[in-house]
């Protein structure tokens, strides 16, 4: 059974239609990566899936249910950039962020629940950071404290927007690793992605994106030349000759 | 020195400790918003609505006239995230237009309130620099519960506020509802500029919301920090400005207010502990001499790369 269902989904930024009748479905213990250029919605995608922008029309399913029914279940990890990083907190607190649907809204969190955020820092590579403020992080620092949070959400589908953004190549292989040991846990996660060259390296399926659906299915059948050019336009010239 | 020791200066006194702190508070709130200059049109925006309250009540009464200010200002609220969504104009600019020109017909109405009998004896002019020695006793207890409701509200929430503050879309994915939560936020705001426009005023009442909590920002690693600096801040300012508005007859407290807190803020940016001016320069004074004896430091991925 798929875990995550979209049926021809619409959505729009003011007069611009960004998605126009996107389907697809995707099954459980995958790791897919959203490739298309900018502007072709793949942010918006999440968004409107998540119920955090409005839809025109169009339903999604998750776990065949509705998504009110199943949000402790989901894991969102933002674009880095979406969050003012001067905010007066540490690291350890950002993490603990994840863990505030399990804790429960007006109570306060238990000496358990800081040491399940302390391993997910740790799982990061960044348990000496724990008592570090915000501000003071790198940016690939910041990236990975984002990663913790969504990993002690503990969510059986995750959905992450551009974690590999401006992250150096350390930053990027621990977060990489990661995500492969989710998907080895039988979590399902899909990874709004940028860098083509790293496309077939780092997912097993990819849905190829511009305003509607152009590809998809697993890496092998579905990141083709003709694909990608058809997701991109005639502009695209650097792709790595297959 | 009498003055203050009477037990009515003492109530009032209470009122403006209970007030600066609650929009200490709020204005923790606005600054992570990046909306402190909506509490500027907001406040403006009060005036009509107290005059109109006034006018149709026919005497001064506090809980009207917050009433009145209230829906006043939400009104100004809905109009600026009105024009913000459904034009081009930016929030700014509205924020800009809203402030003026409710502004503009506060003062107006309240020109013709008071040519027209009654009105000048109201002493409403006390509520564009604000008046708090006109006080009475019941307006204290009004403003003192209502404070009271406002600080309870962002202390038991203070962990959904920090998490809405920081990522609204990852606390809507958590099921926190972004909109009840700005909801919630524009009513708290709202109701703590309405009971601070007698004491404040509607000119200065944005001040007490803004300078406590950028004040609060030079001394805060936390949040909780940042809110509990902040209270003590705006509580202060307003203990002090009421204290020194009370030696003068009739001196409006408002304008006091706003210096008092002034002087905490420029003691706040030079002194603070959190990038204040004077700690920067020792800091740049200390990595100076460090950098002259070599380097220490290790980014993640020398550490990971090392065995």
């Amino acid at each position: 059974m798929a875990i995550l269902q979209v049926n021809d989904l619409q959505a729009a930024y003011r007069k611009n239609r960004v998605l126009d009748h996107v389907s697809f479905e995707v099954k459980q213990g995958t790791l897919t990566g959203i490739v298309g250029p900018n502007g072709a919605g793949k942010s918006t995608l999440l968004k409107v899936m998540l119920e955090l922008h409005p839809r025109l029309a169009g339903h999604v399913q998750f776990f065949g249910t509705q998504l009110s029914k199943v949000k402790t279940r989901i894991g969102y990890v933002p674009q880095r950039g979406s969050v003012d990083w001067d905010f007066p907190t540490n690291a350890l607190d950002v993490v603990m962020m994840g863990l505030y649907g399990r804790i429960g809204w007006l109570k306060l969190p238990k000496r358990c629940h800081k040491d399940q955020a302390l391993a997910a820092l740790d799982q990061m590579g960044m348990a000496d950071y724990a008592n570090r403020q915000i501000s003071q992080l790198s940016g690939g620092q910041q990236q990975r404290v984002f990663l913790a949070r969504a990993l002690v959400q503990n969510a059986d589908l995750y959905f992450m927007d551009e974690p590999l953004a401006g992250v150096d190549a350390a930053t990027e292989t621990a977060i990489m690793a990661t995500l492969k040991e989710l998907k080895g846990a039988g979590k399902t996660v899909m990874v709004v992605h940028h860098d083509l060259q790293t496309v077939e390296e780092y997912f097993d399926h990819v849905l190829l994106l511009n305003r509607t659906v152009v590809a998809h299915g697993s890496t092998e059948s579905t990141f083709t030349k003709d694909n990608v050019y058809r997701a991109y336009g005639g502009t695209l010239r650097f792709l790595k000759e297959a | 020195m009498n003055m203050l020791l009477s037990p009515n200066t003492q109530w009032v006194l209470l009122s403006t400790l209970i007030l600066g702190m609650a929009a200490g508070m709020i204005g923790c709130l606005a600054y992570w918003k990046r909306q402190s200059l909506m509490s500027d049109a907001l406040s403006h925006a009060a005036l009509p609505g107290v005059v109109i309250a006034f006018a149709l009540y026919g005497s001064k009464n506090l809980l009207v006239m917050i009433v009145g200010a209230a829906v006043s200002a939400l009104l100004g609220a809905f109009f600026i995230s009105w024009i913000r969504s459904s034009s081009r104009i930016k929030e700014d600019t509205a924020m800009g237009m809203i402030l003026s020109v409710f502004f503009g017909l506060g003062i107006m109405l309240l020109t013709i309130v008071n040519r027209t009998g009654g009105g000048n004896q109201s002493g409403l002019d006390g509520f564009i620099f604000g008046q708090a020695a006109s006080m009475v006793r019941k307006d204290v207890y009004t403003m003192l519960i209502l404070g009271l409701i406002v600080m309870v509200v962002v202390w038991i929430a203070f962990k959904e506020w920090k998490l809405f503050l920081f990522d609204a879309d990852f606390a809507q994915g958590l099921g926190l509802s972004s909109r009840w939560m700005n909801g919630i936020y524009t009513f708290v705001l709202v109701l703590v500029i309405v009971i601070g426009i007698q004491a404040v005023g509607v000119i200065l009442m944005s001040a007490l919301l803004i300078i406590p909590s950028v004040s609060a920002r030079y001394w805060s690693s936390s949040f909780k920090q940042m809110i509990i600096l902040s209270a003590l801040f705006g509580g202060a300012a307003g203990v002090i400005g009421t204290m020194v508005s009370a030696i003068g007859n009739g001196w409006p407290t408002g304008p006091f207010i706003v210096a008092a807190s002034s002087c905490l803020f420029f003691t706040s940016m030079l002194f603070g502990s959190e990038k204040g001016l004077v700690v920067k320069a020792v800091q740049l004074r200390i990595q100076r001499k460090e950098a002259a004896k070599g380097w220490t430091q290790q980014t993640t991925a020398m550490k990971e790369v090392q065995p």
